[in-house]
């Protein structure tokens, strides 16, 4: 037990760090999943994750596997798509989710583009799929910060955010905040995504946000135990995952993923709050 | 009396289409004042209008006593997500934006006072419940408490009793006539005349135009009603520009 539990976190620092940078992903990812599912908004995360690319991809085709330049060029581009399809929908007849697929189809393909021209295979791999073991310092702090500071952002935003999303035209009736508050969320899920592409690279980085929160929902009939529940499921994702990752051989972000994915399959059977198995053998109804 | 709200030549609509053509007129302080007319009207422009969220096209409202954003304002068929889960309790608590605002604290004089606005609405007991339980008539019930909340002097209320029971609709309506008692403006969109007549004092006949607007008895003439048929017509996509004066 001890040897496959806990020795792999004490003998090798490269596993503390993918263990700390990956609770920093999902205890951050979690709330701001939790928002994505109940604005309906699951698929647009998953867009914009891939509307990073050609930005990181510029900053590695500028200054080479850059920390700064990379996480700077996928910040910039995932706004710009998020600003450019919200525009694009407004102003023309496409709706939103149409012109979102259009740009981050181009964006996604336009991104291993520019990485092939340039790096090889590896570099590829490493962009579409991240490193989770191979954090450094300053990679670290990066993902420590953005977490700290979507925590406070969701703070900040929290009311504004809930009525935003049950009830828009109150808030539209009583105060200016809704359109600030849509543009500071989406402000932090890029800022998310930027932090999971380091992790878990362009296509999994959106896994520890939207995979917790989805099982949350199936659990908990109210936006703080959700949250709670989204970041439990999201920590023990990553030290399962790193664990089992170890233990097999097998690459370590995609199988923190596929641990998600396997509480999410359990949350969809047992959840307390809309699971299968409570549907299908309802209990006896009550008097009144 | 004193006005609340001047309407000047007021013309609304979208897209240049006026669905409101150039009205004019003042409601009272503590007026409770119906808005009548059929279907495509423009009542539920004129309330958006008063309410802030549509700019004219022409002419102006002025609110004398509050600004938009402190209106109540209760739309037709409220868009709200029955999914989200939030509770009774909580929904009606967002009366309180405009003292509590993002940071603001909900103390136990504002829980007493939303406990109390439950309460006065008929749903003891219920504030624990998500909203996606609730029935149509208690969702109703409780964005009237949430009016309750927010404590406005002018209240807006677009068809606050369609689909809804006679027992749910009287209670309602015994709740817009506190309101009146406690001297607030309240205007409300109905379809039912027999209501209108009953408990509102004053009516607006709109049929895109103003038909009449004054004491209920007066307004809701036969002859007015059958006018304000007549005058809804259909919308004209090559409408000329509209030469009235301004």
């Amino acid at each position: 037990m001890f040897d496959l539990f806990i020795s792999p976190f004490q003998e090798f620092e490269f596993m503390r760090r993918a263990l700390v940078g990956g609770m920093a992903l999902a205890l951050s990812g979690a709330p701001v999943g939790v928002f994505l599912v109940l604005r309906r908004m699951s698929l647009t995360g998953d867009a914009m994750a891939h509307a990073i690319l050609p930005g990181a991809a510029l900053g590695y085709l500028f200054a080479g596997l850059s920390l700064g330049a990379m996480t700077a060029g996928g910040f910039a581009a995932g706004l710009l798509v998020a600003v450019a399809s919200g525009a694009v929908a407004r102003a023309t007849s496409l709706r939103e989710d149409a012109s979102l697929a259009a740009f981050y189809l181009v964006s996604l393909a336009l991104g291993v583009t520019i990485v092939s021209l340039k790096g090889t295979s590896i570099d590829l791999l490493h962009v579409l799929f991240g490193n989770v073991l191979a954090l450094d310092d300053a990679t670290l702090i990066l993902l420590a910060s953005i977490a700290s500071l979507t925590m406070l952002g969701l703070a900040a935003l929290y009311r504004s955010l809930v009525i935003e999303t049950v009830d828009p035209n109150f808030l539209a009736s009583v105060s200016r905040a809704g359109g600030p508050t849509q543009i500071a969320f989406l402000i932090l899920v890029v800022m998310n995504l930027v932090a999971g592409f380091q992790a878990l690279g362009t296509l999994l980085a959106v896994g520890l946000m939207m995979l917790p929160a989805a099982s949350a929902r199936l659990w908990a009939n109210d936006v703080p135990g959700m949250i709670a529940v989204g970041a439990g499921v999201g920590a023990a994702s990553v030290y399962v995952g790193l664990v089992a990752s170890f233990a097999s051989g097998a690459p370590s972000g995609p199988v923190i993923i596929l641990v998600a994915g396997g509480f999410y399959a359990v949350s969809v059977i047992f959840g307390r709050a809309g699971g299968l198995a409570r549907q299908m053998r309802p209990r006896q109804h009550l008097e009144a | 009396m004193t006005a609340v709200l001047r309407l000047q030549n007021l013309t609304l609509g979208y897209d240049r289409h006026p669905a409101v053509h150039h009205i004019g007129g003042e409601v009272e302080a503590g007026d409770l004042l119906a808005i009548c007319g059929p279907n495509g009207a423009g009542k539920s422009t004129l309330l958006k209008g008063i309410a802030g969220a549509l700019k004219p096209l022409g002419g102006s409202i002025e609110r004398v006593a509050c600004a938009a954003r402190d209106i109540a304002y209760l739309p037709q068929a409220a868009e709200i997500d029955r999914t989200f889960p939030v509770n009774v309790f909580d929904m009606v608590s967002m009366g309180f934006w405009r003292q509590a605002g993002l940071f603001g604290g909900i103390g136990t004089g504002r829980k007493r006072k939303v406990m109390d606005a439950i309460h006065a609405v008929g749903l003891d007991g219920l504030e624990d419940r998500a909203i996606g339980t609730l029935s149509g008539g208690q969702l109703q019930r409780m964005l009237f408490a949430r009016i309750m909340v927010q404590d406005s002097a002018v209240i807006l209320l677009d068809e606050p009793l369609t689909a809804l029971d006679t027992r749910t609709a009287d209670d309602l309506v015994s709740i817009v006539e506190r309101w009146q008692a406690q001297g607030r403006t309240v205007i409300a969109v109905l379809h039912d005349m027999d209501l209108v007549r009953r408990v509102f004092p004053k009516t607006l006949l709109l049929a895109r135009e103003l038909v009449a607007w004054g004491a209920t008895f007066d307004v809701l003439s036969p002859s007015n009603l059958q006018r304000a048929r007549e005058m809804v017509e259909a919308f004209d996509r090559n409408a000329e520009d509209c030469m009235r004066a301004a």
